[in-house]
């Protein structure tokens, strides 16, 4: 794996140079919290199980991170790199296909962090939003889930002529999600039929997982969202892998 | 002169298309093979086959005695590349892609020095969507030269460059031959491949049409000279076509094209112009090029 600390390193500087993808994944959430905060507070509400609004916004923009950069971010990127010929230039070094795939998973890792760290770092001085679960179980779903929405997003590139039509198919992936999964609004204020298409969206699952291990549910009561979205990442990542083409 | 690359019966097609077909050849240490033909002809196939970025389909290409299709990570540790198409991510500084690209190979050489040499020593610090498309092409030069490899290939370096930056790559490329590198390289500018390369492979519907130095090339052809002349006023009957060198005249008004052939065709064609009292203006004499070479071998123009 030589060259793949060097290469982390490098995506990651050339990811906060990016002025949209910075704002959508670092300061776009905080903002959301903001807005929302001063329209709805956090006081506990029994519609949340007694927990406020601000509360269950931090698993939710959690996700909406990991949806952002996996359906919008590493498609456009990925397929962008493909059609200017970045990753023929990289290919024709000794470097692994395998290096260049962990690097980028890396960095966006580690960019969700990173937004998640601020969100909640702007939840916890307004709102001392609640925290009641493990840290290292949330870590694990926040791995997991985006792991699988990283998955549907190279699968999109793998797929996608170029970086337009890429941004095209992940933004009509997302853009439903973003506001039909609790990701942005929380379920319990949707219409019965609304939260029913949700049940198909797997963007909703990763929210349910988050909200539920944030609050200190066990995994235990999670088995269905593993399921899904173990069964997500197992059938993206085997048609990218698939399909993946470095020119 | 030790063989470096060994190319036997190459043979790839994508779909019904043959891309290269029974291709043969050796390129030895330390020289500047260059391969050339019109757009199309297989070049980049080929030049990809021994790289080990495309997998041929029958035949033997071996680098140092490896083949690529086996040990691809061996032979990219050994060679250097210049993409005919490719790019870098648009934010990257040319300094930041020189320590990531030299970051995959073992062995390593100079980067500041690499970049002195290429005249980017002032865009260390410029992303590479701010380089002219010079500057981009000097910095895949000197990326392709980060690992200090033993054969660099150039797959149609000059393309899209103005002819002062064609020049000035040309003379780069005699550099980096005479550094010890071994030079690959693929063009379909006829005069790019006479000036730089020891040998020159003529590839065309790919297949191989001919392989020689550039001098054996032309001088095998025994192609004719042209002279070509400004006679202002001057008699319909020139006192020309009596001479042994001469094979025939072409006049349109006052400009008049001279056939021929022999070492020694211009004096005697001068001389008699003179004896005659005949007064001309310009004298401009063509020898025959690569062009023409390929022109002679496949009957038809190298850009159609």
């Amino acid at each position: 794996m030589r060259g793949l600390l060097q290469l982390t390193i490098m995506s990651f500087k050339l990811y906060l140079r990016e002025p949209i993808a910075t704002f959508f994944t670092l300061a776009f959430p905080p903002l959301l919290v903001l807005l929302f905060g001063a329209m709805y507070g956090n006081d506990p509400d029994p519609m949340y199980g007694g927990y406020g609004t601000m509360d269950i916004t931090m698993p939710a923009y959690t996700a909406l991170i990991l949806g952002t950069i996996g359906l919008l971010g590493i498609p456009i990127t990925t397929s962008g790199y493909r059609e200017l010929g970045v990753l023929r230039r990289f290919r024709a070094t000794p470097m692994r296909p395998l290096t260049y795939i962990a690097a980028d998973l890396l960095t966006n890792l580690t960019m969700t962090l990173l937004g998640m760290a601020i969100l909640i770092g702007v939840g916890w001085a307004l709102y001392r939003v609640r925290f009641e679960g493990q840290v290292l179980s949330v870590f694990v779903a926040v791995v997991f889930s985006g792991l699988t929405m990283f998955a549907v997003g190279y699968l999109i590139a793998s797929l996608a002529s170029g970086a337009r039509t890429a941004q095209v198919i992940g933004m009509v992936i997302f853009y439903p999600m973003m506001f039909l999964s609790g990701a942005s609004v929380p379920l319990e204020v949707m219409p019965e039929g609304v939260r029913r298409i949700s049940d198909f969206l797997p963007l909703t699952h990763v929210v349910t997982l988050l909200r539920g291990l944030w609050f200190g549910e066990g995994w235990g009561e999670h088995l269905t969202e593993v399921f899904i979205l173990g069964a997500i990442f197992v059938v993206g990542a085997g048609l990218a892998a698939r399909f993946f083409r470095w020119e | 002169m030790s063989v470096v690359i060994e190319v036997a019966g190459l043979y790839k097609s994508y779909e019904d298309v043959v891309a290269v077909d029974d291709v043969s050849f050796e390129v030895h240490e330390g020289e500047i093979f260059g391969m050339v033909g019109p757009n199309g002809a297989g070049k980049t196939t080929t030049i990809e086959c021994i790289e080990g970025l495309r997998q041929r389909d029958s035949g033997k290409v071996n680098l140092f005695g490896v083949d690529p299709d086996v040990s691809r990570a061996e032979i990219a540790e050994r060679i250097g590349i210049q993409l005919q198409e490719s790019a870098l991510p648009a934010r990257i500084r040319v300094q930041e892609a020189m320590s990531l690209f030299g970051s995959f190979y073992t062995s390593r050489a100079d980067s500041g020095e690499l970049l002195d040499r290429l005249g980017l020593t002032e865009k260390r610090s410029a992303a590479f969507s701010k380089l002219s498309g010079g500057q981009k092409q000097r910095l895949f030069i000197a990326l392709a030269l980060v690992n200090q490899p033993e054969v660099v290939f150039f797959d149609e370096l000059t393309t899209g460059l103005d002819p002062q930056a064609r020049r000035a790559m040309w003379d780069l490329v005699c550099q980096i031959r005479d550094e010890g590198h071994t030079v690959f390289l693929t063009t379909h500018f006829m005069e790019e491949a006479e000036r730089l390369c020891d040998r020159v492979l003529i590839l065309d519907h790919g297949k191989i049409v001919a392989l020689d130095t550039p001098e054996a090339l032309i001088s095998s052809l025994e192609m004719e000279k042209r002279i070509v002349l400004t006679l202002p006023g001057a008699p319909q009957e020139l006192p020309l076509s009596d001479l042994p060198q001469v094979n025939r005249i072409e006049r349109s008004g006052d400009r008049v094209v001279v056939y021929g052939h022999g070492e020694r065709f211009a004096g005697p064609v001068i001389t008699a112009l003179e004896r005659a009292e005949i007064d001309f203006l310009d004298v401009r004499t063509e020898q025959p090029n690569l062009d023409d070479v390929f022109l002679a071998l496949t009957g038809r123009e190298m850009r159609e």
